[in-house]
């Protein structure tokens, strides 16, 4: 029954997500408002169905339904309840569904605003939303249902299908086959959620785009309605990221925190372009400027995000998550052509009603900062990008496969990184329109030479290889910067206001909240990349078999092996647990560290726990790689000394406080003055 | 008309991007082999940087935990998704491959942890060269099973 129903509900939300987009262009066309309503009741119907879906999928999961195919395949009885519930999206047809579903709230959230301002925008938001919407129900009803049953043939075969076949009674299975061991940890839990979240949050600032380029609204106004949605999206989009990179760190075993895999870039890649976008917004708020390239930086945001759904959830690359090949490709491939064909046709249309008269006026004022910006993003977007698809090109035109491997990455992200870091330091003093260079140079130098003292701190640690020194001399200067300009606005309200420094502190980060909030992602950034160049460039790492009191070293480190102790656990796994103390270099016991090995019996799965002694200096990763069972005589370790990889997981806290603080809604009082202020300073806004 | 100075700047830093990305791609391509395209070409290949993509035969897989040495071989599978689709899906291809003596086999060589998914009819991707002496010696080994992940069907009984 949970079958049936789940498949009925699937495809009635199917055929209204395809009603809403048909209403929504009637409406637009024949000018019928109560088309317009219509269209977007259906789009809020939408939600609530697939909360049942997901509901009734989740239940079955719960509650041991392996008859179903899904159920089955994704989930078994020894499995905790959490992991029995979020094996949701353990799976490419459950994925799907979660994927529409978040959208579907997003989308209802979006048809819920108050439309009186922006009445004729209203039908092509909903037609773009939920023709998105209509495309992943179609994988769902079609391609990937979850809602297969098994059943029992007469011949004696098991088949999967939604209907029964001929002849055929149903089949009960009493267990499942569980899910991948490696995916039972809190940060794959976590993980695809926040990706999601994040994919799903970028295709609401792509459909009002598409409305203002359909109904001609050319100004900032769309910009304006969707600029939260954005930097929400952005965050999950970033959180989802980080989350994956530990989990990588925790559970593969490789002392790694990104690997290039393909499906790392391909969750990557939109948020490059996603960044991009959120600055050069700005630019057309501000200047009027930049139009052409913030509705080009959209659709491609919007593509990339579906691309990034379709590879996360395919085999079309080698990658440690593909999860099947499936039939899924082409539609996707084929929906990725026509959005990207459609849109970029769209803005061929609009193209000379887009263009403005203003110009930039200096090569380092904030705007011009901004294209420069922009270029080197979308630039990291377009390498990636190329090494994704290298492997295609290179076998259509030379008929051999070849790939590119990590070293290109960080061949070509390095530099760019480099001058990414400078321009942001950069931009963060840099007026708007003419500048007087001499002027802005002597803004800057002065962070840049407080900035120096982070490399001479490393220096001074015994991290001296150019490269890194470099670098750390660009992130002191983004820091210094940052700081500079907070205490310089924090002491001239202390002045003028006679505040108190800490209020004059609060006041200035809330009084002007989305620069302040940027800055502080800036900080973020800057910290990640304290972390990024520990492990990047001073990683070291040894492997050895150790008798029990014997010890090695590796960086500020000496561990000794005591001992490893094996046991069976009652969901299934046969544990190895390694005991070793971690001594400092004057011979202080700090830790005591437990690396151990999960060997999932039945799956036949080992799975590598590292013990970490985690300090902001380094962190000192030990992983057990084999031991002698029945002696405990010796055992073989694999060690990384990771310096400053902490910093790299603790800057996600900081970018969370800084885009919420861009994000928070404003309070009415400045929204009441902002409008006068915008109008002044944008003499010619584009008459729609 | 100041925008031309501005699109010749961008146009100069596009190019540079461009070269980066051509140099870094010539210097760090690695050629995406079957087994039988390796062999083939064993002489032109020996010492150049190679992804090898193979099945796993479980029975081969030698591991010296004292040195971190594991060995094991890998037959052809095709390098053709389309190919090992038409042939009945990943998992299948890889079986066949194990169970067939005829397929040509190549000696991997890892220096290393044994890794985790290092099992009989897994998918092994290596990275390395080819040695003088015919074994290839990964530097990177990257393992699919694709039976975790495909849909088959259940064998316990109610």
């Amino acid at each position: 029954m949970v079958a049936i129903i789940g498949q009925s509900v699937l495809i009635v939300a199917w055929i209204l997500a395809l009603y809403a987009v048909i209403a929504s262009v009637v409406a637009a066309y024949r000018h019928r408002p109560e088309w317009a309503v219509s269209a977007r009741n259906a789009l809020l119907l939408i939600f609530p169905l697939l909360s049942v879906v997901v509901a009734l999928l989740v239940w079955a999961l719960v509650t041991y339904h392996y008859e179903i195919e899904y159920v089955h395949n994704v989930s078994e009885r020894a499995m905790p309840l959490y992991l029995r519930a979020t094996a949701l999206w353990g799976g490419q047809a459950g994925s799907l569904v979660f994927w529409s579903w978040l959208m579907a709230a997003f989308a209802s959230a979006v048809a819920l605003r108050d439309w009186r301002r922006d009445r004729e925008m209203l039908p092509w938001v909903v037609a773009v939303t939920a023709g998105t919407l209509a495309f992943f129900l179609f994988l769902n009803v079609v391609l990937e249902t979850p809602f297969k049953r098994f059943w029992a043939l007469p011949d004696g075969n098991i088949q999967a299908s939604v209907l029964p076949p001929a002849g055929a009674r149903a089949f009960f299975p009493k267990d499942g086959r569980g899910l991948n061991p490696l995916l039972r940890h809190p940060g794959m839990v976590a993980h695809p959620p926040f990706l999601y979240l994040g994919f799903v949050g970028f295709v609401i600032p792509y459909a009002f785009a598409m409305a203002a380029l359909i109904v001609g609204r050319l100004d900032a106004r769309w910009i304006r309605l969707t600029r939260r949605w954005a930097i929400v999206a952005w965050l999950f989009l970033f959180l989802g990221l980080i989350l994956g990179s530990r989990w990588a760190y925790d559970v593969l075993g490789w002392g790694g925190y990104w690997g290039w895999d393909p499906v790392e870039i391909s969750a990557f890649m939109p948020w490059l372009t996603g960044t991009a976008f959120l600055h050069s917004v700005m630019i057309q708020e501000r200047r009027n400027m930049l139009k052409h390239w913030n509705m080009l930086l959209i659709i491609i945001t919007y593509d990339l995000v579906i691309f990034g759904t379709f590879l996360t959830r395919s085999g079309v690359l080698s990658s440690v998550h593909s999860f099947a090949q499936s039939a899924i490709g082409p539609a996707f491939f084929t929906f990725i052509t026509l959005t990207f064909l459609g849109s970029m046709a769209l803005l061929a249309w609009r193209w000379n009603d887009l263009r403005g008269k203003e110009q930039i006026r200096s090569a380092w004022s904030r705007e011009a900062l901004f294209l420069y910006t922009n270029l080197v993003f979308v630039s990291m977007a377009a390498v990636n990008f190329w090494g994704v698809v290298y492997p295609i090109v290179s076998e259509l035109f030379t008929g051999q496969k070849a790939t590119v491997g990590p070293p290109y990455y960080e061949r070509v992200m390095g530099p760019l990184s480099a001058i990414m870091l400078f321009l942001m330091g950069v931009a963060t003093v840099a007026p708007w329109g003419k500048v007087d260079t001499r002027r802005l140079f002597r803004m800057v130098v002065k962070p840049a030479l407080v900035g120096l003292l982070l490399p001479a701190w490393a220096w001074w640690q015994g991290y001296r290889k150019p490269g890194a020194l470099l670098g750390f001399a660009l992130i002191g200067f983004v820091i210094a910067v940052v700081l500079y300009d907070i205490a310089r606005g924090v002491w001239a309200r202390h002045r003028v206001h006679r505040e108190p420094l800490w209020r004059a502190l609060v006041h200035l980060l809330t009084r002007n909240r989305r620069r302040y909030g940027g800055y502080i992602v800036h900080l973020s950034i800057a910290i990640m990349g304290i972390g990024i160049i520990g492990i990047e460039f001073f990683q070291l790492e040894t492997q050895r078999t150790l008798a029990a009191g014997e010890s090695l070293s590796l960086g500020r480190y000496t561990m000794v092996y005591d001992s490893v102790a094996i046991f069976n656990t009652n969901d299934g796994r046969q544990v190895a647990r390694a005991t070793v103390t971690v001594k400092d270099q004057q011979g202080r016991v700090v830790a005591t560290l437990h690396p151990r090995q999960d060997y999932y019996i039945r799956d036949q799965q080992p799975m590598t726990i590292p013990g970490v002694h985690s300090t902001w200096g380094s962190e000192f990763y030990v992983l057990l790689v084999s031991w002698r069972p029945i002696t405990a005589e010796g055992a073989t370790f694999k060690v990384y000394y990771n310096p400053l990889v902490k910093w790299l997981w603790a800057s996600p806290w900081i970018a969370i406080a800084g885009a919420l603080l861009a994000a928070w809604p404003e309070t009415r009082r400045r929204r009441a003055t902002a409008p006068a202020r915008a109008a002044t300073q944008a003499p010619a806004p584009a008459s729609a | 008309m100041g925008n031309r100075k501005y699109l010749i700047g961008t146009g100069l830093i596009l190019l540079a991007v461009v070269y980066l990305a051509v140099t870094a791609t010539s210097s760090s391509a690695q050629y995406y082999l079957t087994v039988d395209e390796l062999l083939a070409r064993k002489t032109e290949m020996v010492g150049r940087q190679v992804r090898l993509s193979g099945a796993v035969i479980g029975d081969t897989i030698q591991y010296d935990p004292e040195n971190l040495v594991v060995r094991f071989t890998i037959a052809h599978v095709p390098g053709d998704l389309d190919e090992v689709e038409k042939q009945g899906g990943l998992a299948k291809v890889l079986a066949e491959a194990v169970r067939d003596p005829n397929r040509s086999r190549i000696v991997v060589e890892y220096h290393g942890p044994k890794p985790d998914l290092l099992k009989n009819e897994a998918q092994a991707i290596v990275t390395g060269t080819l040695g003088e002496d015919g074994v290839f010696y990964a530097d990177e080994l990257l393992l699919k099973c694709p039976t975790r992940y495909e849909a088959a069907e259940p064998v316990n009984q109610p």
